[in-house]
């Protein structure tokens, strides 16, 4: 197999589009049904995830007056484009691309394609409350960050390389955990859950930065979401679960990884009410700070 | 009707997105909706989701007698949702005006005549079931392209 064939495949097979999308449902269903649960009440079928965004592709696509089209429907489908490319260079077990020297820097740029999509998505609608939205999570993310990437960053660092495959094989040690702490701290905003729901918070400002968005562009939104889940899932599980010489064990083992992380993550978000910006973007820069010159002192001492 | 359509109506069934229109209710109705998100009704369990956006929605619920001002904010929203669309209504008030019929501030006229409602749920209020059952009833007629939306009529 060539090495544009290896690609091709990882971005539309494994652990691309086709393999990832339903898994993203696997999760968002999982996440969705565990709130229900955590809430006393029944929650949504199975095939929910899947339902919703089949809907919304038989719908027609409403462009508001004076948005320009060309942009307005090219970010969802640079967002989605964007987390797909990232997670073809994800080395989850079975990713046929060969290792990329410096994958981690293309990494991190790609992660925040989304987050830029949002944010310009936001403005663009020509919405009020979706210009709030987009400050919001423009705001955020300069909060986030810093514990994010600093827990990745640090890890290269520790190991010497900027290299995924690297960081997947680095022996395991008590850097990981405090690095594996600080990333953990920025995930829910990554996320956009509880308690730092705060760009998407529907009580206040009635819906996240799509709020213009209806039918497939919204649809393509929704899934550029699915897959950052499986995305940032994944890159916890890469960096910081320890691998072992069998793919198919490293799967089961990543795979229950995910699900204690989903599980955690889904319990604080059932569990607290929303922060404000300002008291979210003080604890990034404080405790995430703390955590992260916890993480940089830890990876230059041991 | 080929597989893709057939997956799609399926989906219009078993996700109906909910926004939510008060045209001059006294809240009555409102206050009735809330429930179904509560763990008594949970109307997740059949896909149904309260959307703040007509963006995002497939039906809207119309609660309220018409008011003078409240008649442009329907034609509004109702045509900023995406097709397929359908609309429920709410009480008794968007049908006859109730006790509010002959005020010199409402419209005198039903909710029919403003936009095409597809299921009336009658009520004062009605009770949340009744809604729940009045959204299921518009997501089947989504889902057989039977809303009088989809059946080509149009805005008043």
């Amino acid at each position: 197999m060539s090495e544009v064939w290896r690609y091709l495949v990882a971005f539309a097979v494994w652990p691309g589009l086709l393999g990832a999308v339903p898994l993203g449902w696997l999760m968002l269903w999982f996440m969705r049904k565990l709130t229900a649960r955590l809430q006393g009440r029944r929650g949504p079928p199975f095939l929910q995830p899947f339902y919703d965004v089949a809907k919304l592709l038989g719908k027609a696509t409403v462009v508001p007056a004076g948005v320009r089209r060309g942009l307005f429907l090219a970010l969802p489908v640079v967002s989605l484009a964007a987390v797909t490319a990232a997670l073809a260079i994800l080395p989850l077990p079975g990713n046929p691309v060969p290792a990329l020297p410096g994958d981690v820097v293309l990494l991190l740029y790609l992660l925040e394609v989304p987050v830029l999509c949002e944010v310009l998505a936001g403005y663009v609608s020509r919405s009020v409350y979706g210009q709030v939205s987009a400050m919001r999570e423009a705001l955020l993310s300069l909060a986030y960050n810093l514990p994010f990437l600093v827990s990745i960053i640090a890890m290269a660092q520790y190991v010497g390389s900027f290299e995924m495959q690297a960081l997947q094989a680095a022996p395991y040690g008590p850097v990981h955990a405090v690095a594996a702490a600080a990333f953990l701290m920025a995930l829910p905003a990554r996320l956009k859950l509880n308690p730092f729901s705060i760009a998407n918070a529907e009580h206040e400002i009635v819906a996240d930065a799509h709020i213009e968005y209806g039918g497939p562009p919204l649809a393509l939104f929704k899934l550029a979401h699915a897959l950052e889940i499986v995305l940032l899932v994944g890159l916890f599980a890469v960096v910081f679960v320890p691998v072992t010489p069998w793919p198919a064990l490293t799967a089961v083992v990543y795979a229950a990884a995910g699900v204690a992380l989903l599980a955690g993550i889904t319990a604080l978000a059932a569990v607290t009410a929303r922060l404000r910006l300002a008291q979210a973007f003080r604890f990034y820069w404080v405790w995430g700070g703390c955590a992260s010159a916890l993480t940089v002192a830890a990876v230059l001492v041991l | 009707m080929n597989l893709l359509e057939r997956v799609v109506a399926i989906g219009r069934r078993r996700s109906p997105w909910v926004c939510r229109l008060n045209a001059g209710s006294c809240n009555g109705c409102d206050i009735e909706i809330t429930p179904l998100l509560s763990p008594r009704y949970d109307a997740e369990q059949v896909g149904v989701q309260l959307h703040g956006t007509p963006k995002h929605a497939d039906i809207v619920l119309i609660s309220g007698t018409l008011t003078l001002r409240s008649r442009r904010a329907i034609l509004d929203l109702y045509a900023q949702v995406p097709a397929p669309k359908a609309v429920v209504a709410l009480g008794s008030c968007p049908a006859s005006g109730n006790v509010f019929a002959d005020s010199p501030l409402v419209l005198g006229e039903s909710l029919d005549t403003v936009v095409p409602v597809d299921v009336w749920v009658p009520g004062c209020p009605p009770r949340p079931q009744a809604i729940l059952d009045g959204i299921l009833r518009a997501a089947r007629l989504l889902e057989e392209g039977a809303t009088r939306s989809q059946q080509g009529e149009s805005v008043s």
